[in-house]
């Protein structure tokens, strides 16, 4: 799960890690307010959504004057942000942060993120900053440091100083990024992150560090434990038809094709993708229905897919384990009643129950396409799309 | 002799008293496994599915000798379940939950780490189908019948994937000797390549399914250890040739956010070691068997 940059700053300045001072805005009046607030010559006005890349996108502006703040805030408020890290339709912006500009000698990048190798917690960092690290490692991949911590013990100081040296640290700005390392560790640690991000970190004009931008994302599975993290979700900044797809126990995601799945298993479903894909055809979306799925959560997944304006045909796909196939066949009727199905459905059935399953597919007198394996439920579905007329 | 579970593998249930798990767990005795107890914390002393039930696994393991776990525990307390039965002298956990937190996991296995080689615990999972030795017993949510005894071994990260491989098999008269699960969470109990490492070892194996998807560097580091290491054939097959980078299919661990954890890559890694690789989901069975045929030809 993701939050807002001055969210995670504000949790970073909690742990240690300085941010400059700054004031969030619902409206241009109260961001031009703010700016007066917080005095100065000068202030950055900061688009917050949640994605990377909105300097260049034009989120992102140094403001001379309280009025110009009023003026670009005002033509941030209600705006679909595209950048490089969204789709096409981009992120809504209804909040937008206002913060005393910062006088930057120099920029630095530092991540933590989950290394899936060592199974650790992983610190990345380079002397260069302010691009997007991709970029970085593809530019300049020996400028990256990396450091794994271990879990039994946590980020010791030697490792910490060993860091800010190789960074080309001096004199107290080392002692401020062992502070900023240790104090990044224990927010990541605490509140179960994924990822914290501080792209750029700053050294001021003064010689000290101050995190520019502040990026951290969770794990949802560990926001049990964590409410006051849970509460900083923000449904605006979703794909409505995901996030109301998971409210209902299912996975999906939306894609650009016109063949409609709903599947069970992760790997199942991406594995009939990829059969429509070589079948000639392409999905409209990734769909797991999960395991135990009851009749119910099968109308809900059609439900789902059918939001979807693109799709022509659904494919649905099940080798039941954990799940029944008779429940996936009564889920499948009852859709056809309730949801008013115009356009074809192939229905492959296999596993638990399938012989009860087909029955209910045989015998509920619908228009269903079966199918026996994978590869022919992906044919199927491909030549049940309407023929475009020439 | 299969690997991980035979039929003499004394097997207990964490979780057995709990809807799920009893269900699965009768389910694996009417199949023939031997189950010889359950753990619920409080409910020791009392019986369920005409087995014992024990309140830990330490009284589990001092009373029926078990030397594998079946972790049927919600998300929040799994990790500790599976440290209880590490540090009671289980062998072999299986673990089905999903959804445990990340940071848990990272612990859990710097955990398992304390213990010298000869008793530390292989954890197999999380969030996986689990163990099947076809005709011997399995621990997990597999559709049993599916798979027809024989000697090619399975591991996938995708239960159902798994499914799909060896009922295409079993169309084809090719039968399974163990399938093992191991999980769609970014970090799991056994990798591709500690599981490979096994099916070399096994007499009863002749060659091994393995069942990949995006993400993650374990199908690399199978297929380099494989090059050097192994003598028995590997078909491979990648699931998510037509995912984004950096959405999340399903599994926490299904996700492109590194250089080599696409599909295409992942494929030419593999291909690159000598492993074939099924063209696409619904040949799996049908590459085994040419593979098998050439192999016996030759």
């Amino acid at each position: 799960m993701d939050i807002h940059e001055y969210q995670a700053k504000e949790i970073l300045q909690r742990f240690g890690v300085p941010v400059p001072r700054g004031g969030l805005a619902y409206s241009p009046e109260q961001a031009g307010y703010r700016a007066r607030e917080l005095g100065g010559k000068a202030w950055v006005v900061k688009a917050q959504i949640h994605s990377g890349g909105r300097g260049a996108a034009g989120g992102v502006k140094v403001c001379k004057t309280p009025d110009e703040v009023h003026e670009f805030a005002g033509s941030l408020f209600g705006k679909q942000l595209v950048t490089k890290q969204t789709d096409a339709n981009g992120k809504g912006v209804y909040r937008v942060w206002v913060e005393t500009a910062s006088d930057i000698a120099k920029e630095m990048y530092l991540g933590f993120v989950l290394d899936r190798k060592s199974e650790r917690i992983m610190i990345v960092a380079s002397a260069h900053g302010g691009m997007e690290i991709e970029d970085l490692a593809e530019d300049d991949p020996n400028s990256l440091r990396r450091m794994t911590i271990d879990p039994a013990v946590g980020l010791t100081e030697f490792q910490a100083r060993e860091l800010a040296f190789q960074l080309g640290l001096q004199g107290g700005q080392v002692a401020q990024m062992v502070t900023i390392l240790k104090a990044c560790y224990r927010a990541y640690r605490d509140l179960d992150a994924v990822m914290v991000e501080i792209n750029p970190l700053v050294i001021t004009g003064a010689g000290d560090l101050v995190a520019l931008d502040a990026k951290m994302s969770f794990d949802t599975n560990a926001l049990f434990r964590n409410p006051q993290i849970a509460e900083l979700r923000d449904r605006s900044q979703e794909d409505p038809r995901e996030s109301t797809a998971g409210d209902h126990g299912l996975a999906y995601v939306g894609l650009d094709g016109d063949i409609g799945c709903i599947i069970n298993g992760a790997g199942l479903a991406m594995a009939t993708m990829d059969m429509i894909k070589l079948a000639g055809g392409e999905p409209a979306n990734f769909l797991d229905i999960g395991g135990g799925a009851s009749p119910e959560r099968v109308v809900r997944a059609f439900r789902t897919v059918l939001a979807d304006r693109k799709v022509a045909v659904i494919l649905v796909n099940i080798f039941a384990g954990i799940n029944r196939c008779d429940w996936v066949a009564e889920g499948v009727v009852k859709a056809y009643q309730e949801v008013g199905l115009t356009i074809p459905v192939v229905v492959r059935l296999a596993g638990t129950n399938v012989e009860e399953g087909n029955r209910i597919i045989a015998t509920s007198g619908l228009p269903l396409i079966t199918a026996d394996t994978l590869a022919d439920a992906a044919a199927k579905a491909v030549a049940a799309r309407p023929r475009i007329a020439a | 002799m299969a690997i991980l579970i035979t039929e003499k593998t004394r097997v207990i249930v964490q979780g057995m008293s709990g809807r799920i798990g009893a269900f699965h767990a009768a389910d694996m005795i009417k199949y023939g496994t031997n189950v010889v107890g359950g753990v619920t914390p409080g409910k020791g002393g009392t019986r369920h599915l005409d087995r014992p039930l024990f309140n830990t696994v330490r009284e589990a393991v001092e009373a029926t000798g078990a030397e594998a776990s079946l972790v049927f525990v919600p998300p929040p307390f799994a990790a500790d379940a599976i440290m209880e039965a590490a540090d009671a002298g289980i062998r072999t956990a299986v673990c089905v939950t999903d959804g445990i937190p990340s940071q848990d996991m990272m612990r859990l296995k710097r955990f398992l780490r304390r213990y010298p080689a000869e008793r530390k615990m292989r954890l197999i999972g999380p969030n996986c189908a689990g163990i099947i030795s076809p005709g011997k017993g399995f621990m997990g949510i597999m559709p049993p019948h599916i798979y027809m005894p024989g000697r090619v071994g399975i591991i996938g990260r995708s239960g159902t994937l798994g499914y799909e491989a060896a009922s295409q098999m079993k169309a084809l008269g090719v039968g399974v000797s163990t399938s093992v699960g191991i999980g769609g969470d970014p970090i799991n109990g056994s990798s591709f390549k500690d599981i490979l490492e096994l099916f070399q070892n096994d007499p009863e194996t002749d060659a091994v399914m393995m069942i990949g998807e995006i993400g993650g560097p374990q199908e690399a580091e199978a297929a380099a250890w494989a090059q050097t290491h192994m003598t028995k054939p590997i078909v491979a097959y990648i699931a998510g040739l037509s995912a984004p980078k950096g959405r999340k299919m399903g599994h926490a661990g299904a996700i492109i956010s590194a250089f080599g954890e696409s599909a295409q890559e992942k494929v030419e890694i593999l291909s690159a070691a000598g492993i074939t690789v099924a063209p696409n989901p619904s040949a799996m069975g049908e590459t085994m068997a040419r593979v098998l045929h050439r192999r016996a030809a030759a």
